[in-house]
């Protein structure tokens, strides 16, 4: 694992929960990690396989989509399709040496703020343990150079 | 006793009004005669004709027709299994011609396994007729003196005796004995079914037949299984698509000391049964990778000895 | 519609080993609705190839356009703007018809990203199915409706072969037996001594055969 490694996480948060409870994370003081980018939805269902590939080319080296609970979706069933296309990003990015595992769902409800707060801290140290996105030759080179040296 | 069509054994015996047998052998999957010449030494005083499997499951092996040869070679009546599967109607028309040169007279038509059973199952299939369209075809050369094309043979035209099969177990049950009666306005002349385990069924179809006059119409033989173990009759059972093998018949194979001894008993007293249906005319043993123990079903049957 | 499948990205990232920018090209037309090539599709392989090459160290460089068709010179044309001595491949997620024509305008390495499966339709949503055989000669009046050419594992005409059983085809249970569907079919409709006729062989020449078939209409030529 690369030492001084700060993972750098896309979050696509549905309006009606995630991305609210996170406000309500917020007023309550939680503590979260700093390193996660939000990026507000009008429903987790939005979310395109294309979107979530963007962010990884565009430096992520971890991406999640949160959504209401299943069967709480604002829209009936955007929760259910987004959890389909994230199981189709994981296989993909598997395919492509990236790693299925970079990429996650979660479900949580507007209320459920300390919960907001524990995916991320989840999300990170799953990243952490990864190590960087392997598009992020940066840090990569790094550990091998130390070794040479 | 109709005027005979060809000089098929088989036909004769039929048309004498005789409870013919006849058995299977099938073709090695390497390129050596002698164990299908064995087969014959064993069985050709018991059966009155064998068919000669082509390239069964879809499995390579020794042609249909050149271990037909064989079999003529060793003084048996060869019966060509023939599928649509792997020839189309040039090849299938040629490969009569060559037959009937060799001195076969008789084949059955069937449609063949499909190829994703056997050993090539990346093959491509032909299916350019289907089997009652190939039964056409070997009654058009025969009767018409015509290919398939319409295109008249001069001399030397095949006469064979012509098979079909059929399939009282397969669904829709109903359309079985209307499928029987196109393969017989098609042209057949005998059919050899699928083996018979479910008597009941049987015993329905037959009546079926006979209500639609068809047992008048062609030769009908019974197809039989010796079974070896209950692992073979359960495989039969499950795994094996237009089977019927009732659960009684499960449980005295189970129940037997003997398993093969107890085979060949239930296989003797269907042979029994089947000769009491009227519009049987025949029995047909498939004893697959277990040919030597027709002779014994044969006699013990009391069908033996055959007539010349 | 003609359906079609993306081939593994590992197969279409060999093809275009050796390109530095190629041209990805994807089509508005069945592809798109059978969610194979469509112009999300089209975004998505080439991102993904693009993360693939910069992981090799040989970074890929992309142009991607969505045409109408690619069955269609008007389309195709639209094109050539995008053709430029730079672009050292052309993918085209288009069924095999759309690559051929892209690769008869242009003097460039063509390949195919998709696997064309067969002229079919949608059974619902996620899930197409065979259902003609392009045998050029319908005979769908002669069975309810249902193509034995095609839905019947051995194009049966005269069926159904000894296989069949409850329903299903031998060749996989999850397959129903097409003899089965049109003897249901005749019989609904009353039909069923039509299937007491023999059906004659099927004049083959009308399919595949003899390099490619054509269909002409003179009245519709401009010139
Ligand atoms: S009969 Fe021929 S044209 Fe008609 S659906 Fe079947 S394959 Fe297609
Ligand atoms: S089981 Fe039915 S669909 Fe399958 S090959 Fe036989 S007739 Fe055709």
């Amino acid at each position: 694992m690369v030492a001084d490694f700060e993972p750098k996480i896309v979050a696509f948060c549905c309006y009606y929960c995630a991305y609210s409870a996170a406000d309500l994370a917020g007023s309550l003081r939680l503590q979260y990690p700093s390193n996660i980018r939000l990026v507000e939805m009008p429903c987790s269902g939005k979310i395109d396989v294309r979107v979530i590939l963007e962010a990884f080319e565009g430096g992520a080296d971890g991406v999640y989509v949160a959504g209401c609970l299943e069967g709480d979706c604002h829209f009936l069933k955007g929760n259910i399709r987004a959890r389909k296309r994230i199981g189709y990003v994981k296989k993909l990015l598997d395919e492509i040496g990236i790693g299925g595992e970079r990429v996650e769902m979660f479900n949580l409800s507007a209320a459920m703020g300390p919960r907001f707060a524990e995916i991320a801290a989840e999300m990170t140290e799953r990243i952490r343990r990864l190590g960087p996105s392997p598009l992020n030759k940066a840090y990569k080179k790094e550990p091998a150079s130390s070794t040479a040296g | 006793m109709s005027e005979p069509k060809t000089e098929s054994k088989l036909e004769r015996l039929l048309n004498e009004g005789r409870f013919v047998v006849t058995g299977e052998i099938g073709p090695p999957k390497h390129a050596g005669g002698d164990g299908i010449k064995h087969h014959v030494e064993l069985l050709k005083n018991h059966v009155d004709a064998m068919n000669l499997t082509d390239n069964q499951t879809a499995i390579v092996r020794l042609s249909s027709i050149a271990a037909a040869a064989h079999v003529l070679a060793a003084g048996g009546e060869p019966v060509i299994q023939m599928t649509v599967r792997d020839r189309n109607r040039i090849a299938l028309q040629s490969d009569l011609l060559g037959a009937y040169s060799l001195g076969v007279r008789n084949v059955l038509c069937l449609s063949g396994d499909h190829q994703s059973f056997g050993n090539h199952p990346t093959a491509k299939n032909v299916y350019d007729i289907d089997s009652i369209q190939l039964v056409q075809t070997v009654k058009g050369l025969r009767d018409e003196k015509k290919f398939l094309c319409g295109e008249e043979i001069k001399e030397h035209e095949p006469r064979f005796f012509i098979g079909a099969v059929a399939n009282p177990f397969g669904d829709p049950f109903a359309y079985r004995v209307l499928r029987l009666e196109k393969k017989v306005n098609a042209g057949a002349d005998f059919i050899q079914t699928q083996a018979i385990f479910d008597m009941d069924r049987f015993e329905k179809f037959m009546a079926m037949v006979r209500e639609r006059g068809l047992h008048k119409r062609v030769k009908i033989l019974a197809g039989v299984m010796p079974l070896k173990s209950v692992g073979a009759a359960r495989y039969m059972q499950k795994s094996v698509s237009g089977m019927i093998v009732p659960d009684p018949i499960i449980d005295r194979m189970k129940g037997a000391g003997d398993p093969k001894a107890e085979g060949v008993e239930i296989c003797v007293e269907q042979i029994k049964h089947l000769q009491t249906i009227e519009g049987v005319a025949g029995v047909h043993i498939m004893a697959v990778m277990w040919e030597d123990i027709i002779p014994t079903i044969v006699e013990k049957a009391g069908l033996y000895p055959r007539p010349k | 519609m003609i359906i079609a499948e993306g081939k593994p990205i590992a197969e279409v990232a060999e093809l275009i080993k050796d390109a530095k920018k190629v041209l990805m090209v994807g089509c508005g037309g069945c592809v798109t609705v059978c969610l194979a090539g469509g112009e999300k599709e089209t975004g998505i392989l080439a991102s993904a190839l693009r993360m693939l090459r910069q992981q090799q160290d040989n970074p890929l460089e992309t142009v991607e356009v969505t045409l109408t068709r690619q069955c269609d010179p008007e389309y195709v044309e639209m094109l050539d703007k995008y053709v430029t001595d730079d672009i050292d491949c052309i993918v085209s997620l288009a069924c095999g018809v759309g690559v051929q024509f892209l690769a008869e305008r242009y003097p460039k390495w063509v390949v195919p990203a998709l696997n064309t499966k067969f002229a079919g339709g949608t059974v619902k949503h996620g899930q197409w199915e065979e259902r003609c055989g392009l045998c050029g000669e319908c005979i769908l009046y002669r069975t309810g409706g249902i193509c034995p050419i095609i839905r019947c594992s051995k194009s049966i005409l005269n069926g159904p072969c000894g296989g069949s059983q409850n329903g299903k085809c031998e060749v996989s249970p999850e397959t129903d037996c097409a003899w089965q569907l049109i003897y249901d079919r005749m019989q609904a409709l009353g039909k069923l001594d039509m299937l007491l006729e023999i059906q004659p062989v099927k004049d083959w020449s009308k399919a595949r055969d003899g390099g490619p078939r054509r269909v002409v209409r003179e009245d519709v030529m401009i010139s």
